[in-house]
């Protein structure tokens, strides 16, 4: 008998069975349930009053108002304050108020722990499994049935492992991995399985390139993406004090483990990445696109302004200053980014170069808040997704890089290779 | 769970969930929001889509935001199946949950195109399209899914089992 994935282990233990398989329809208790402002309290307060029930454990949920976070407007205003009372109403300890993004808020805040089982309203909430938990996204009713019952079901997935040996070139990141995997594999290439990744050059990631590549398993239509927790996992950890568990086999893999395809990347094949209009998996080397013109360079949501991204663009703005057809936007991912980004020196980079800083919170990235555009407009974005419409106007185009590349191209005014600003 | 009949709505691949139910008008009651509902790919959906007809469409429909607007707009305007080669897996959950009927089939959107009558019946995933008279069988829906359907969506579904007296009407 084969080995189980960690997936099915974690399936496993969440739904009280002894071996789980891939297929296998099971009902898991959760040990985390993370909303947002968008989907959550708006949404599942109605529906939680149809079925007559509370929340099951107000301990194990995360509220976060992100996404009409600040309030621009009075109904925008209205969702926010509807999202405290019922925060309120509901005994919800856990709830971070205009404090950053939820993918990025839950885990500062020590809410993850590998092994964990846990869902988000939202459908970037595979970014959890960088913490060694199987995390995903899941719609309002669904949410508001699982805060009812504290359970929810699921069909346990396959897995699928992405294997990256060796080191990332100057000038490539996560992101450029990820968008290299869009176009390889396409926007349902992962159909419904766990991106499970793997080898060195993930080992070397710290937890928020890690958190990048688990968020993007979303466009490539995994259930989910995890990274088994490695000494790099503990040590983020260990500041929430979680003792380290003695049992380390139940949070990874076993090397007999069924996995249903492996992709091999090698470092040497990813170069800066840049998606076209309108899907991420119209991706191509940046030199594709090089002189491609662009109204706002737009550095923002939880894939793309996490401390780690605002310093990437950082290292190539330094002493230099953004185009004047340019509007450069950065909106970082959360309250504490922006603290660490003041505390290093990196905010001041951004600011100098002409970068006009905004709230953090989705803003731009949903075509919510802050920094939408207008007709016509073309934006050179940090974010995940580069729908049609997504970020404004239905007119308006969104090609999509790391921040490195966003950060470059904002100096030349048109899109470019961001390794010419890394040389010595 | 009758036979559905209506016009058929033909999209391509990737109708995400972006086109389904636009970031510009969330904030917006359903009735407004519907109204936007894939008008990136065609203008005049919303205004002429009529109760029954049904959207047939290629690989990845509903992929993105876990928005369930996107399969309540649909469910707004009348639409009562979606028939595509694969669904955006959120999408998928968010269609039965709601009492939207989510079908797969690899051929469908080689044997439909948009004016053509169908007739779809959900029981047996039996597409007919009858203007051009050939059809084709729609992969089975996961007895879990069924079970859902059956009970009028999630809601009624769970409240059964939380004990409650089962009152729900479909997707009233
Ligand atoms: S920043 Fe963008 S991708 Fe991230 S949760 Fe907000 S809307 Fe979604």
């Amino acid at each position: 008998m084969p080995g189980f994935t960690l997936a099915e282990k974690i399936v496993a233990r969440a739904s009280g069975r002894e071996g789980v398989r891939a297929g296998d329809v099971v009902t898991c208790r959760l040990d985390l349930a993370m909303i947002h402002d968008s989907g959550g309290p708006r949404r599942v307060a109605p529906i939680l009053e149809r079925l007559g029930a509370g929340v099951w454990d107000p301990a194990r949920v995360v509220l976060v108002n992100d996404h009409f976070a600040p309030g621009f407007d009075a109904e925008s205003a209205a969702i926010l304050h509807g999202s405290r009372r019922w925060a309120k109403a509901n005994g919800i300890a856990a709830f971070y108020d205009m404090r950053g993004i939820c993918h990025v808020v839950v885990p500062e805040h020590g809410h993850l722990r590998p092994g964990m089982f846990a869902i988000g309203g939202d459908s970037h909430s595979p970014t959890g499994g960088a913490f060694g938990c199987l995390m995903f996204g899941v719609g309002a009713t669904d949410m508001a049935c699982a805060l009812a019952t504290g359970d929810t079901w699921l069909r346990t997935p396959e897995t699928m492992v992405v294997e990256i040996d060796g080191a990332l070139p100057l000038g490539v990141c996560a992101k450029d991995v990820m968008l290299t995997l869009c176009r390889r594999l396409g926007m349902d290439g992962a159909g419904y399985r766990v991106v499970e990744y793997r080898g060195s050059a993930i080992e070397a990631m710290d937890m928020q390139e890690r958190m990048t590549l688990c968020n993007m398993a979303a466009e490539l239509g995994g259930l989910s993406g995890i990274v088994p927790a490695d000494e790099t996992t503990w040590r983020y950890l260990d500041r929430f004090g979680h003792p380290r568990p003695d049992d380390l086999a139940r949070l990874r893999s076993d090397a007999d483990a069924e996995i249903a395809e492996i992709v091999r990347l090698g470092p040497s094949e990813i170069g800066p990445q840049v998606a076209a209009p309108h899907s991420p998996e119209n991706t191509s080397a940046v030199d594709t696109f090089a002189g491609v013109a662009f109204d706002v360079a737009y550095i923002g949501a939880c894939t793309g302004a996490k401390l780690v991204d605002l310093q990437m663009a950082a290292s190539v703005l330094k002493g230099r200053s953004v185009a004047s057809s340019v509007r450069l936007l950065v909106a970082p991912a959360s309250q504490r980014t922006i603290e660490m980004a003041a505390a290093d020196g990196t905010l001041a980079i951004l600011t100098a170069a002409g970068a006009t800083l905004l709230p953090s919170g989705c803003g731009a990235c949903a075509g919510y808040g802050a920094g939408v555009l207008a007709e016509g407009e073309v934006c050179l974005s940090s974010t995940a997704r580069n729908f049609r419409g997504r970020m404004g106007d239905k007119t308006s185009a969104v090609y999509l890089g790391s921040p490195y590349t966003v950060a470059a191209s904002a100096i030349v005014g048109t899109i470019a290779d961001p390794r010419e600003f890394l040389k010595g | 769970m009758d036979t559905i009949e209506g016009t058929a709505r033909c999209f391509g691949d990737s109708v995400d969930t972006d086109m389904l139910a636009p970031g510009l008008y969330m904030k917006a009651p359903m009735a407004e929001l519907a109204k936007h509902c894939l008008e990136a790919l065609d203008e005049e959906f919303a205004a002429s889509v009529k109760p029954g007809d049904v959207v047939i469409a290629g690989r990845g429909f509903g992929i993105g935001s876990s928005r369930e607007q996107a399969a309540q707009a649909l469910l707004h305007l009348g639409i009562r199946a979606v028939v595509a080669r694969s669904f955006g897996g959120i999408f998928y959950r968010n269609a039965f949950n709601n009492g939207l009927m989510a079908l797969q089939s690899a051929e469908a959107v080689e044997l439909f195109e948009t004016g053509d009558r169908v007739s779809l019946d959900p029981r047996t995933g039996c597409l007919t399209n009858l203007s051009r008279s050939r059809g084709c069988v729609c992969a089975p829906v996961p007895p879990n899914l069924l079970e859902i359907a059956r009970a009028g969506g999630l809601v009624p579904y769970v409240k059964a089992r939380l004990g409650e007296p089962r009152q729900e009407s479909q997707n009233a």
